[in-house]
């Protein structure tokens, strides 16, 4: 909602600046998003009027103009030398005098070719009024030679522009805003006196409500003998434009300047557009099957059943209160019309402009709600203007009226109001508050049964009238206080670990935390993460951004490439969040958590030969994200990755994620010149944690017992550390890998794997003989299962 | 006995004329050894007549004492020096850079939802949780916002493409304060920080930001308490004791009153860009729950009062750390990542 500061302050003027005024709005609850002013600063400039032109004797283009700046007839006329095509003799415009300061320009007297020019006669353009102008802004005859200019254009005006929330659809009017700013500066209130015009014409419309639920009130009038060819008023069309509505002709900016005035939003239709004239009806009904009806924004509509219409006998003539119909439209040429004056009830127009996609000044009244006490109110505000400004007969109002919305008194009590805010109102501060608001009430004992205006449609509750008090009071004079509350301790699960720990363990291990949007291309899940049944969004921003990523690799990949480009070699990436599936009827949320390496396994440094990241690598982050819980690894292929470097995590026996080098395929798509080691883990499985149950320290050394053995290529570690561990022998804490050898010495497809053993009994010292027969055991197993030589 | 002087001089010049251990203990061998020429001298005490020996003996002895001290003393010097020698040798470069893995870091965002939460922490506030992908009951209905409500145009939705427009990308935390009050009993005090989603994306909105709403409900919350509870959160988030916040009057479906909080602008005196020259930055929405919000979950509204509020995690976190542009958190360029570790 946009307004000229002039116009409201016709309605109340409190003795508050501008920026007092937009200050006190904002508080209350009507944002002022922007204050404006009208016109640059100027200064000198003065209607004048052009009294003689002559050519310029040394220049073409220019004129030698006698003018008149001053309302004293008998005034010495100025010589100004002017190159405007424009200019004729008894044109008024606007004359910037010597010493006038324009925007960006010093008005001097001064010499052109030769001719003494006093002054300078101004375009628009100079005075800062619009971008562009084709010559001199010429004005009106009535203009009064001498004024100032800036007075006599009202330009000493500020455009106020509301940011209204969705509850306020009273505030849609300036008569609205006035009986807001009243309330809240307590200022007099000088409200518009409307007097009902008696028709001098019988004719009347007879109209049909077909739908007396959408459409409670209904007011309509002939009007007769209306000139289209008379200009709009300047004042008019100054606070129009000044809201930012275009200049139709007379009769529509009529409705629209009383729309912007009353806030009710009118519709004139040409009264020749309607068939049957006066011996048909107006019907308000809902549109039926097939019917179709170009509206005025050219729009070709296909009329759905819940859409109302009004009508005449044959056809739809407009979309009821959302937008007219272009054929039945008021037009240069019409001088009968049909005005209308209704209320439709904000459910039926609320949702219409969404699903139409396109939105009206009309619509987004009715949709918040339109005061249906001032509705007739405003067909005599908008006749009373026509005929004086238009001319004509006006015939009597027909008004149809149905069932209003109630505005049934609502309950406030004293104490709750104390409860709710934490200050204690009083009764009189409260009856003075709701005097302010103009609301009507009844006191008795410390209850206020308090009736809503027409033009509130969001007070319905005891909270509601709690928020008006509010408001008026000033949340400014609620004191902030400390709240006391009753002491208890938080619980604090010790069996797992939070989610800032996980990512501790991942900067702390060289990884940058990323955020990526949850949403993805449809070809990252399907290639990334095998899903060809992603969850899709309806409406994406794009394709890039169209479905819910199951995995958060894609975005990794994504943020490697984007930093590639940028320069950097060496990343190591982290992410958690979010991950999508659809299971049945279901949607169902994990959190995950994803790692992504690339370049070198540390930063260039001395005395570390460069090598690049490899699966080992990343393993051993897994390995500590994970610590001390075992992680076990199994050769797995994966969608994402190199189908020899892959593999499933499990923790306690359950898929916890995988690990694995990004499939060389992909790595050629996504451009990268080095491989990159990647991995996946649901957050919850790191997080699971076991409570430690502390088991008796031996007072035995251990021993430890290192074995060499040689088995074929393909025999994994993590088989032959099971199967150790499966023997379940008491003495052995630990077996752990600590050297594999290939190469030189070694039979082809073989490998040496060198395991620690550590030994230990909690009871007595183990002799060399018992250990020896433990560790003969382990090999014994290992030859039998993986046919393991013991390495001499 | 000048011969004996002559000696020790000798064999004192001699210590001192090496710096090798071996030498010195040559030297030693010469003078003090077995046929050294002092232990000769002792030797030769046999030869002399009785009465003489004692105080030849003594001088002797003597001279022995002192030979054997300048021996220590030089002994102990060279095996100084030599140690001087090595440790200069192995110094150290201390300035050459520390080695091994660096050290990562967390996203700014994270960086402020943990400070939040760890400040909400510290007066009892729990966290919770709940789906991004919402139902429309949850995000709306629930929370007071019928259907074809204009403020479900105020919240550009994402729905998800479920064949009924029952699913979407939840547009606020909100939807928390739902499901949290379906299973709990008041008291209650709970934050939920969250991703949350709008079709938006433009200079000054992403796609998908982040919020942490917050939620009291107990029989003496009020609107004094709300105004205290969340500036109290702004002083201490800034660091500040004399951070200037205000209250204005606004409108949430699921709360009345409402209200939308400013702080003074950080970065100016009078007006900036970043504060669109008002001084004011707008940081949150908040209200007293909507009786018709408790009453849905089951929460006697007479007894019970409640206050919620939504923040949002990236206004803040710009704020905090100077950040100009809302689309970098989104982009991931290191550069911009590692100001912050």
């Amino acid at each position: 909602m946009k307004f000229s500061e002039n116009w409201l302050r016709t309605f109340v003027n409190p003795p508050l600046s501008t920026g007092n005024l937009a200050q006190a709005l904002t508080m209350a609850g009507l944002e002022v998003e922007a204050i404006e002013p009208v016109a640059p600063a100027f200064s000198k400039v003065v209607v004048a009027e052009v009294l003689s032109v002559h050519r310029h004797p040394d220049a073409d283009h220019l004129y030698v103009c006698k003018v008149n700046t001053d309302s004293m007839e008998s005034a010495e006329p100025l010589q100004i030398v002017c190159g405007a095509v424009n200019v004729h003799s008894g044109v008024k415009v606007p004359c910037a005098l010597e010493g006038a300061e324009l925007p960006g320009l010093t008005i001097k007297r001064t010499r052109i070719r030769g001719i003494e020019s006093a002054g300078m006669l101004c375009s628009a353009k100079e005075l800062g009024l619009e971008e562009v102008s084709a010559g001199l802004l010429l004005l009106p005859d009535s203009a009064p030679t001498g004024m100032d200019f800036r007075h006599h254009y009202e330009l000493e005006d500020k455009l106020l522009t509301l940011k209204l929330t969705p509850n306020r659809g009273d505030c849609l009017g300036l008569g609205g805003v006035a009986r807001e700013v009243a309330a809240i500066t307590s200022e007099d209130l000088k409200p518009l006196t409307i007097k009902p015009i008696k028709g001098q014409l019988n004719d009347a419309l007879t109209i049909q409500v077909d739908a007396p639920d959408a459409c409670p009130l209904y007011c309509g009038r002939v009007v007769r003998g209306v000139s289209l060819d008379v200009p709009t008023p300047q004042w008019i069309l100054r606070r129009l434009e000044r809201s930012g509505l275009r200049s139709i002709n007379a009769v529509v900016d009529i409705t629209n300047y009383v729309m912007l005035e009353i806030g009710q939003p009118l519709h004139a239709f040409d009264l020749a557009k309607i068939a049957g004239a006066l011996r048909g009806s107006i019907h308000v009904r809902y549109a039926k099957p097939g019917e179709r009806l170009k509206l005025l924004n050219g729009e070709d509509l296909m009329l759905q059943p819940g859409m109302l219409v009004i009508a005449d006998e044959v056809k739809p003539l407009a979309l009821a209160g959302i937008m007219g119909g272009d054929e039945s439209g008021v037009v240069q040429g019409a001088t009968d019309i049909f005005l209308e004056s209704a209320f439709f009830s904000p459910e039926v127009i609320s949702g219409k402009s969404f699903s139409l996609g396109f939105s009206s000044d009309s619509a987004y009244r009715f949709e918040r709600g339109v005061d249906f006490g001032a509705t007739r109110d405003a067909m005599e505000r908008a006749t009373g203007l026509i005929l004086d400004i238009c001319g004509g007969e006006t015939g009597p109002i027909t008004e149809i009226r149905g069932k209003l919305p109630q505005r049934d008194p609502i309950r406030l009590r004293v104490e709750r109001t104390r409860r709710v805010l934490g200050i204690d109102l009083g009764e009189a501060r409260i009856a003075e508050l709701f005097r302010r608001l103009q609301f009507s009430f009844s006191v008795v004992g410390d209850v206020f049964q308090v009736t809503p205006p027409t033009y509130r449609f969001d007070l319905a509750i005891e909270e509601d009238l709690i928020e008006e008090l509010a408001r008026i009071h000033g949340y400014n004079f609620i004191p902030a206080t400390l709240p006391q509350m009753k002491l208890g301790m938080l619980p604090a699960p010790e069996m797992l670990k939070s989610l800032a720990r996980l990512r501790e363990s991942m900067t702390g291990r060289d990884y940058q935390e990323v955020i990526n949007y949850a949403f993805v291309d449809a070809s990252w899940e399907l290639e990334l993460a095998g899903n060809t049944a992603p969850v899709a969004l309806k409406n994406p921003l794009s394709n890039q951004l169209a479905v819910m990523r199951s995995s958060l690799i894609g975005g990794l990949i994504s943020n490697l490439q984007f930093n590639l480009n940028r320069k950097q070699t060496r990343i190591r990436l982290f992410e958690i969040g979010g991950c999508f599936e659809k299971s049945g009827e279901v949607y169902a949320q994990h959190e995950k958590l994803a790692g992504l390496c690339y370049g070198d396994a540390m930063t260039e440094q001395w005395g570390e030969r460069a090598r690049a990241v490899d699966f080992y690598d990343v393993k051993a982050d897994i390995e500590a994200l994970f610590f001390p819980a075992a992680v076990e690894v199994e050769a797995a292929p994966h969608p994402a990755l190199h189908p020899g470097k892959s593999a499933l995590i499990r923790v306690d026996s359950k898929i916890a994620g995988y690990v694995g080098e990004l499939h060389p395929r992909w790595q050629q798509k996504f451009g990268l010149p080095k491989s990159v080691v990647l991995f996946e883990l649901e957050a919850a499985s790191i997080m699971a944690r076991t409570l430690p149950n502390a088991a008796e320290i031996s007072k035995y050394p251990p021993i430890r017992r290192d074995i060499a053995v040689v088995v074929p290529e393909d025999v994994r570690v993590q088989a032959m550390l099971n199967c150790m561990y499966a023997e379940k022998l008491a003495v052995i804490s630990e077996i752990s890998l600590f050297d594999v050898y290939h190469g030189k010495g070694m039979e082809n497809g073989k490998k040496s794997l060198a395991f620690r053993m550590l030994l230990q009994d909690t009871q007595k010292t183990l002799t060399d003989a018992e250990a020896d027969r433990v560790v003969a055991q382990l090999i014994n197993v290992l030859q039998n299962q993986f046919g393991a030589k013991l390495r001499s | 006995m000048t011969n004996l002087d002559h000696l020790i001089s000798e064999a004192v010049d001699l210590f001192n004329g090496t710096d090798e251990i071996v030498e010195l203990e040559q030297a030693k061998a010469r003078y003090l050894g077995r046929n050294g020429r002092l232990t000769e001298l002792l030797k030769g005490l046999g030869k002399l007549p009785p009465e003489e020996r004692p105080a030849v003996g003594h001088r002797i002895n003597q001279a022995k004492e002192t030979l054997e001290a300048a021996l220590n003393f030089r002994r102990d010097t060279i095996q100084e020096k030599k140690l001087e020698a090595q440790l200069l040798e192995e110094a150290l470069d201390v300035t050459l850079p520390g080695r091994g893995l660096g050290m990562g870091g967390l996203h700014p965002i994270t960086r402020t939802l943990e400070r939040i939460q760890s400040l909400f922490h510290s007066i009892g506030f729990t966290v919770a949780t709940g789906p991004e992908i919402e139902t429309d009951f949850y995000n709306f209905t629930a929370l007071n916002i019928p259907e074809n409500h204009p403020a479900r145009a105020m919240h550009d939705t994402f729905y998800v493409d479920d064949g009924a427009g029952r699913h979407l990308l939840r547009t606020h935390t909100s939807p928390v304060q739902i499901r949290y009050m379906e299973k709990k009993q008041p008291p209650l005090k709970v934050i939920a920080p969250g991703r949350v989603y709008r079709c938006d994306s433009d200079l000054t909105h992403t796609p998908m930001f982040h919020q942490v709403e917050g939620l009291w409900v107990d029989e003496n919350a009020n609107f004094s308490a709300l105004k205290g509870v969340l500036a109290d959160f702004m002083q201490q988030f800034f660091e500040r004791d004399d951070l200037p916040v205000r209250f204005r009057a606004s409108f949430f479906p699921f709360t009345e009153p409402s209200a939308e909080m400013d702080i003074r602008c950080v970065k100016c005196e009078n007006g900036c860009r970043i504060c669109g020259h008002t001084g004011w930055l707008e940081v949150l929405g908040c209200g007293m729950v909507h009786p018709n919000v408790l009453e849905h979950v089951g929460i006697n509204s007479e007894k019970y009062i409640g206050f919620a509020f939504g923040l949002g995690v990236e206004r803040l976190a710009m704020l905090r750390y100077g950040v100009s542009d809302l689309r970098l958190f989104f982009e991931n360029d290191l550069r911009f990542l590692k100001q912050f570790n």
